[in-house]
């Protein structure tokens, strides 16, 4: 199993600075970073790439019973990890993928050294105190949504993804990928993303963490940066002046500067 | 900038008759329609487009929407206008693939089209949007805002509604006839080898060796579906003497594999009463047969016989109950063709299992060194030969005359399913052979010491052949 070309591993930045592991959450792909991505490269080596199943990952190796639960996909973390040999290194989740590097960093605790949660929520489901901001309801109806932009999805995308004059850099094998996925596969992954109920693992993260929120997120709301925080005692928490759930893309220099900030690396 | 057809933003609207020429009559009123178009204020060209309009921050705060959004959304401006983002104009569900998808997609691409979203209206009623963003980026290239228009997509989408829904009962009409499919095979596996298995209960699993004599024998079923018909068997009955049976019953199947089980054990049975009696084992059978109340109208053909080895060959007892006769075949270099293969006949013998009062034949034969008894089931006479005529029993006499080299069972069994296999219709019925016969003082010695057995698993055939040293 050829692990950098299943999980379309890509490396870049500075070969001897502390690695920087960036991983994407439900939606897109390692494209997401890539505005935050040339701030972290001058004094990191970072490394990015896609769950199987997402973007340019082999879908051929995708199997409903792996990627149906997040041990799965932090599975892929510890393969990558593993791969490369990575040894304390600095793992970046962004949305479900925070979540996905606890159980990563409990699987191979000796390959994680840091965690940074970029607006993290350990569960969206609200349960009796505990206000995830979302009712079951509404996880079905993010699926019919996802339902419903499956007929449009891979013609109506890829003309708009390679049609892009202002960012060249966008080139034509981003055509296929960034957010356009198998239905069938975004499906499973929003199912395991949404449904997931987390919370008790925060508990096992014994290894300095920061939790990056935004002061405006429709996904992870506030209440909730806050309850991860309360809960891993090793954590910092910051708040971004940013909207929404991807901060990385809405303020990019922000959401570097604060993880600078937490590596000591901030220049 | 310049497009590619040539016309610069600058360029006056022209009506297009004036390039084409073409009716110069209607000009002065197309003029006209065409002055008052232009004069369609801009405003409300955007309040009232046939679309809904909307702008908003960078964080989505809606800076500006039109009337035509605000009456679909059943809105008004001041709840709207600087109040609200755009998100919050959409289901739950929307707001997460907005989040997930939109948004992202937005800010890396600089524009999106076609994005399938609901919106709310109020009343708790929904709207199906097909909505198309672009970022109005300034002169530096810094995003300023968004610029969004919303098309209802109602019947659209309740067309596509329709679409996803057949596809989803299509892939659940395939994943259960996939279903039935893989289970239909497994049931037609788990026959087929219960029938294996079965049908090799009504087999000898091998003969036995019997002082002095050689055996062979050859089992063919037509159909791997279907147990066979046929049975035989051999087994010592006293210290010196053997029984042996061939029969058919008619019909095939689990019906017929019954029968032919019974007529199996109730053979063997009444061959120990009677053990100097052909006749009345076969009586026996009869009897069984005709008050066991699961074999109806049932009943089968069956040689049955005593061997005992004497000094210079062996002696056989054969009694027949309407079963084709037996074909005693001489030693190949003491005979000439006319005397080289005899019909054991056992005339007046009546089927067994049918009458209660059924009469039965017996007869002795003598085997003499390098002499063979060929018994077989009706799917050898059976057999239709190249023009398409039944062998019968003169077709297979003719075949064992023409046939050259020694007469030792397993050649003769050995010779016959050569025939049959090299027949063009072949057979479609089971066939089963049995030889009996006392080696030549010449081959004894040799070649018979070793028990050879083939078994053909793919199509069933089976051929047993034993031998053992004359004592």
């Amino acid at each position: 199993m050829d692990i950098r070309h299943r999980n379309n591993v890509t490396v870049t930045g500075a070969a001897d600075g502390q690695t920087v592991l960036l991983a994407h959450g439900f939606g897109c792909d390692q494209n997401m970073w890539r505005l935050i991505v040339p701030a972290l490269a001058r004094r990191h080596r970072v490394v990015l790439f896609d769950y199987v199943g997402s973007g340019g990952s082999d879908l051929s190796v995708w199997t409903e019973e792996r990627y149906s639960q997040l041990d799965g996909y932090a599975q892929d973390i510890v393969d990558i990890c593993e791969e490369l040999d990575l040894e304390q290194a600095v793992l970046v989740g962004h949305s479900v993928s925070a979540m996905i590097g606890v159980l990563a960093a409990r699987m191979a605790p000796q390959r994680i050294g840091s965690l940074v949660m970029v607006a993290p929520s350990p569960c969206y489901i609200d349960h009796a105190d505990y206000r995830g901001g979302f009712t079951a309801e509404d996880i079905d109806e993010l699926l019919a949504s996802l339902e419903s932009n499956y007929l449009g999805w891979s013609s109506a995308m890829a003309p708009v993804i390679m049609g892009n004059p202002e960012r060249p850099e966008l080139g034509q094998e981003l055509t296929n990928s960034f957010c356009a996925t198998d239905p069938d596969i975004a499906r499973v992954f929003a199912r395991t993303t949404f449904l997931s109920d987390s919370r008790a693992d925060l508990a096992d993260v014994t290894v300095p963490t920061l939790v990056l929120e935004c002061a405006q997120d429709v996904i992870a709301p506030r209440e909730v940066g806050a309850f991860v925080h309360a809960a891993i005692p090793s954590s910092r928490l910051v708040t971004l002046d940013a909207t929404g759930h991807c901060p990385q893309l809405s303020a990019p220099e922000a959401t570097a500067e604060a993880i600078l900030d937490f590596l000591g690396t901030h220049p | 900038m310049c497009r590619a057809d040539g016309i610069s933003a600058e360029d006056p609207p022209e009506p297009a008759h004036t390039r084409s020429g073409t009716d110069p009559g209607h000009t002065g009123s197309t003029d006209a329609a065409f002055t008052a178009l232009l004069e369609d204020s801009a405003e409300d060209l955007y309040d009232a487009a046939p679309c809904g309009y909307l702008s908003t921050m960078m964080d989505g705060t809606i800076a500006k929407i039109n009337a035509t959004l605000l009456d679909w959304l059943g809105l008004t401006r001041e709840a709207v206008v600087g109040r609200k983002r755009f998100a919050d104009l959409l289901t739950v569900g929307g707001k997460l693939y907005h989040e997930t998808h939109f948004e992202p997609l937005l800010r890396m691409q600089g524009e999106l089209r076609g994005i399938a979203l609901e919106m709310k209206v109020s009343g708790g009623r929904r709207l199906p949007a097909l909505v198309s963003s672009v970022v109005k980026r300034g002169a530096g290239g810094e995003q300023l805002l968004i610029r969004t228009t919303v098309f209802d997509a109602s019947d659209r989408r309740a067309y596509e509604e329709e679409l996803l829904r057949r596809r989803q009962d299509a892939e659940r009409a395939y994943a259960a006839a996939e279903r039935a499919r893989l289970q239909a095979e497994a049931d037609r596996e788990r026959l087929a080898a219960t029938l294996a298995v079965l049908q090799q209960t009504l087999l000898p699993p091998s003969l036995p060796a019997v002082p002095g004599l050689e055996l062979a024998s050859h089992y063919h079923t037509a159909s791997p579906d279907q147990l066979g018909g046929d049975f035989y068997d051999v087994f010592p009955l006293t210290d010196t003497t053997w029984g042996f049976f061939l029969g058919d019953v008619c019909g095939k199947g689990v019906e017929a594999a019954a029968l032919t089980s019974l007529s199996r054990y109730t053979l063997r049975a009444a061959a120990h009463h009677n053990p100097d009696n052909p006749i009345a084992v076969l009586s026996a059978l009869n009897t069984a047969l005709l008050r066991d109340p699961s074999v109806g109208i049932r009943f089968c053909t069956v040689l049955h016989g005593t061997l005992t080895p004497t000094h210079d060959g062996a002696t056989v007892r054969l009694a027949g109950g309407g079963h084709p006769p037996a074909f005693h075949l001489s030693a190949e270099h003491e005979s000439d063709e006319d005397s080289r293969v005899r019909p054991v006949e056992l005339p007046g013998a009546m089927l067994v299992g049918a009458l209660a009062e059924a009469r039965f034949a017996e007869t002795t034969v003598d085997l003499e060194p390098g002499q063979t008894l060929l018994l077989y089931t009706d799917g050898l006479t059976e057999a239709r030969d190249a023009d398409g005529q039944l062998l019968d029993t003169e077709g297979v006499a003719a075949m064992l005359v023409a046939r050259t080299g020694p007469s030792t069972p397993a050649a003769v069994v050995a010779d016959t399913v050569a025939f049959l296999a090299g027949l063009p219709n072949g057979t479609d019925d089971d066939v089963a052979l049995l030889a009996l016969g006392v080696p030549s003082a010449g081959t004894s010695a040799a070649g018979s010491s070793t028990d050879a057995v083939s078994i053909i698993a793919s199509d069933r055939t089976q051929t047993l052949i034993e031998s053992t040293d004359r004592p």
